[in-house]
């Protein structure tokens, strides 16, 4: 029998911030993966609910910020009777590795997963040294 | 659940709040699924009529899913799939992808004709509708 792959519940984990809100409200951290190729980084993030124009993304001192809010005025006027997860927005940050040229910055939205894609700075890019 | 727009933190501090108190729930105990298997279900009651079940399914494409549903019983199968370009290195891998099935049982006569789906955004909302005959009437006394 051909083994298959089975999907396994990820928990969703929350976001421990270095300053509270006042208000108890709760945030996640979207799975994600980053992969890089010689010209760019690619920045994957998962978050389920949030739709494009509802996504903030900022490099800052070499730090990647994403933000997304999802709209629960779409859970108005029901009851939940039964439940697996909870809901709420998505932040996330990571310092960057290697120079990105900031205007450069693509992303894209599809089925609720965040495609960034980074373009490293030229000075950034790998060179091949040759032994002399 | 009542909302307050006034003060949309506070709304939906009431919402995680009414999501993780319903966490516990016994609605599916006599259902042969279990919990705990992907993807994750939420369920709410719409008014008198029917339930929504919303389910979170970042990066499956619409065409890969499959939603069948017989009697009381809804059956959601699909199959998520990650693309690395080609040539890269991976700093960091948290996405999961594989195959999914999973039999949700509703503990009440529904209407499987009437169920609609919707997939915006990485969120699978379904639709079911009660069965008519199921739904609650008022008797009269003669």
């Amino acid at each position: 029998m051909v083994s298959k792959q089975e999907l396994q519940v990820q928990q969703k984990r929350q976001v421990e911030d270095k300053e509270e809100a006042t208000i108890p409200v709760r945030q996640f951290l979207p799975n994600t993966d980053i992969y890089e190729t010689e010209t760019a980084l690619t920045v994957v993030l998962e978050m389920p609910g949030v739709e494009k124009t509802n996504v903030e993304v900022a490099v800052e001192g070499g730090v990647l910020k994403v933000y997304g809010r999802i709209d629960f005025s779409k859970y108005e006027g029901l009851q939940p009777i039964y439940t697996e997860y909870n809901i709420g927005h998505y932040a996330r940050s990571f310092r960057l590795s290697s120079k990105i040229d900031q205007t450069k910055i693509e992303a894209q939205m599809n089925d609720g997963v965040l495609s960034l894609v980074l373009p490293k700075v030229e000075e950034a890019k790998p060179r091949a040294i040759s032994v002399t | 659940m009542s909302m307050m727009y006034s003060d949309p933190f506070a709304a939906l501090l009431g919402l995680q709040r009414a999501l993780e108190a319903r966490q516990a729930s016994d609605w599916l105990r006599e259902a042969t699924t279990g919990t705990g298997s992907f993807p994750p279900i939420n369920v709410f009651q719409q008014g008198e009529g029917g339930f929504v079940a919303i389910i979170e399914l970042p990066g499956v494409s619409k065409s890969d899913l499959n939603i069948q549903a017989k009697e009381n019983t809804i059956r959601i199968a699909g199959k998520k799939s990650i693309q690395y370009e080609e040539g890269a290195s991976v700093h960091r891998r948290e996405r999961v992808s594989g195959e999914f099935d999973r039999t949700l049982t509703v503990p009440v006569e529904i209407d499987p004709d009437g169920i609609k789906a919707q997939y915006r955004d990485g969120v699978l909302a379904l639709f079911i509708p009660i069965a008519e005959k199921a739904k609650p009437r008022s008797i009269e006394i003669s």
